[in-house]
């Protein structure tokens, strides 16, 4: 009952959120071309796929995520992993953490851009940037955390070295930080998959600025609306391999 | 007349750490020597070294002096294996797959090595738990899989450090025949350590009383009573009886 109730009420609330949004333009309270009403959006929708922009720069920007979602988690729970592991290691990185851990990712944009052009690749780039510090200390902590009491165990049975530490213990053991990490960086590297394409690689974010640079506000609004949904999409999907991984908690 | 070489021969064995320039003894000039087969309960206060002298053994803790000698099979994977206090399972495991942990430094089949889990599991009478999630557990059963855990890479010496000191006197009864059964059932070594003179008593062929601190052999009684015992036996009561009688004359005098 109360769950239906909140539901009732998130839908009102969204409805009358679209009204609101439909009465501004037409009402002339703002100007369309400023902010499109929402019942031209469906149409603009129609256009973008039937011209192909909207499969093209939708699978565009899907592989920058993807690949720049993998590597940059890849980086950071390896060395994250050799961080919580090791302290020589720890201690060895410490200062080069400080120094680049506050740079924003969106600061890497100058030298993305110098470096690999306005490619993919830069766009890429960005968003591991992104993604590899909160992978990176998330990581780290759950290693660090892991129950001293479980590394035990693995020793009494004879599992001494680095490597069956790393894969019998510390590794699921840490899963559930890591998860955590992982989910914080899959918001993440959306905002940079954006951030990278409005400097020009090809995706999303430059089909949004190149719609924008001609006023047409309902396309903006038809890729920012794809955004919110593919993003959805992705955090439904990992909550539930997230349920699966850590089927074992109670 | 030889008496057969003991399976497990302490000498002279002492552990000690320095912490903010303070030495602590914990141990100080052990002997001890352990006949194959044995089930040697160690009893004493908490802090006297017992656990201690179990984590030396299985090569958790290193000593600052003394040798420890085995005499098990070379071929032997995994000489000893230990009990903990608290089952220390690994949670994302399932049951069986817990139990199989050891084996996975053996060189087994996977196969093979479920399928000697489920054995072990079936020698603890939980069969039916085989797919559970430690977390679905009750302590008693979590504690019986950590023993078929440890049976599982077929040690010869099997040390148990506490392991039924946290569950409901109920579930410790249980276990405490259970391990019996095991005990007679495998033939194996048993190194027992208990803060619980009774307990002791029970199961034990000898036991030890670790006293004072550093920790010392105050007193070495064999329990000659025939099993299955009862537990109010006049004999093992006796026992009892002499053995906090011991217990408590040393801890005055050390």
């Amino acid at each position: 009952m109360t769950s239906f109730r909140s539901a009732a009420l998130a839908a009102a609330g969204l409805a009358a959120f679209l009204v609101l949004w439909e009465a501004a333009p037409r009402l002339d309270l703002i100007n369309p071309a400023f902010l499109p009403p929402p019942s031209s959006i469906p149409a603009a929708f129609a256009r973008e796929i039937s011209g192909g922009a909207w499969p093209r720069a939708v699978a565009e920007s899907l592989s920058h995520y993807v690949v720049g979602l993998v590597a940059g988690a890849g980086a950071g729970i390896a060395l994250g992993l050799a961080s919580g592991m090791f302290g020589w290691f720890e201690s060895l990185t410490a200062g080069i953490v400080r120094l680049l851990r506050p740079i924003p990712g969106l600061a890497w944009v100058p030298f993305a851009i110098i470096w690999f052009g306005v490619q993919p690749s830069a766009a890429v780039f960005i968003i591991a940037v992104g993604v590899f510090w909160i992978v990176f200390f998330a990581t780290q902590g759950a290693v660090r955390g892991v129950d001293r009491d479980l590394i035990e165990v693995a020793k009494a049975f004879g599992f001494r070295g680095a490597w069956p530490r790393l894969t019998k213990i510390l590794l699921p053991a840490a899963t559930p930080g890591i998860l955590v990490g992982l989910r914080t960086a899959l918001g993440q590297a959306w905002m940079a998959v954006v951030a990278a394409e409005i400097f020009g690689v090809p995706g999303i974010g430059a089909r949004m600025m190149q719609a924008s640079s001609l006023l047409s506000t309902d396309i903006v609004v038809v890729y920012m609306l794809t955004m919110a949904a593919l993003y959805g999409l992705f955090d439904t999907g990992f909550v539930a391999l997230q349920g699966w991984l850590l089927r074992w908690r109670a | 007349m030889t008496t057969p070489s003991p399976i497990i021969d302490i000498r002279g064995l002492s552990l000690a750490y320095e912490r903010d320039g303070r030495r602590t003894e914990i141990l100080s000039a052990l002997d001890l020597a352990v006949p194959r087969g044995q089930f040697l309960v160690i009893v004493g206060e908490s802090g006297v070294g017992k656990s201690t002298l179990l984590r030396v053994l299985i090569d958790l803790a290193k000593p600052s002096g003394g040798t420890v000698t085995l005499d098990t099979d070379p071929a032997t994977r995994t000489p000893m294996a230990l009990v903990f206090q608290d089952a220390r399972l690994l949670p994302w495991r399932r049951v069986i797959d817990n139990i199989a942990f050891g084996l996975e430094r053996h060189g087994l089949a996977k196969s093979e090595r479920r399928e000697r889990a489920a054995a072990m599991l079936k020698l603890v009478g939980l069969s039916d738990l085989a797919g559970r999630w430690p977390h679905q557990l009750s302590g008693g059963q979590r504690q019986r899989i950590a023993i078929a855990r440890a049976l599982a890479v077929e040690p010869e010496v099997l040390l148990m450090d506490e392991p039924f000191s946290a569950l409901d006197s109920f579930t410790r009864e249980g276990l405490q025949d259970e391990i019996q059964r095991i005990k007679a059932q495998t033939g194996k070594t048993v190194l027992f350590v208990t803060h619980d003179i009774d307990e002791a008593v029970y199961l034990a062929d000898r036991v030890v009383v670790l006293a004072g601190s550093p920790g010392r052999i105050a007193a070495d009684v064999s329990i000659a009573l025939p099993r299955p015992r009862q537990r109010r036996d006049a004999a093992l009561v006796e026992a009892a009886r002499h053995l906090r009688a011991e217990l408590s004359r040393r801890s005055a005098e050390l």
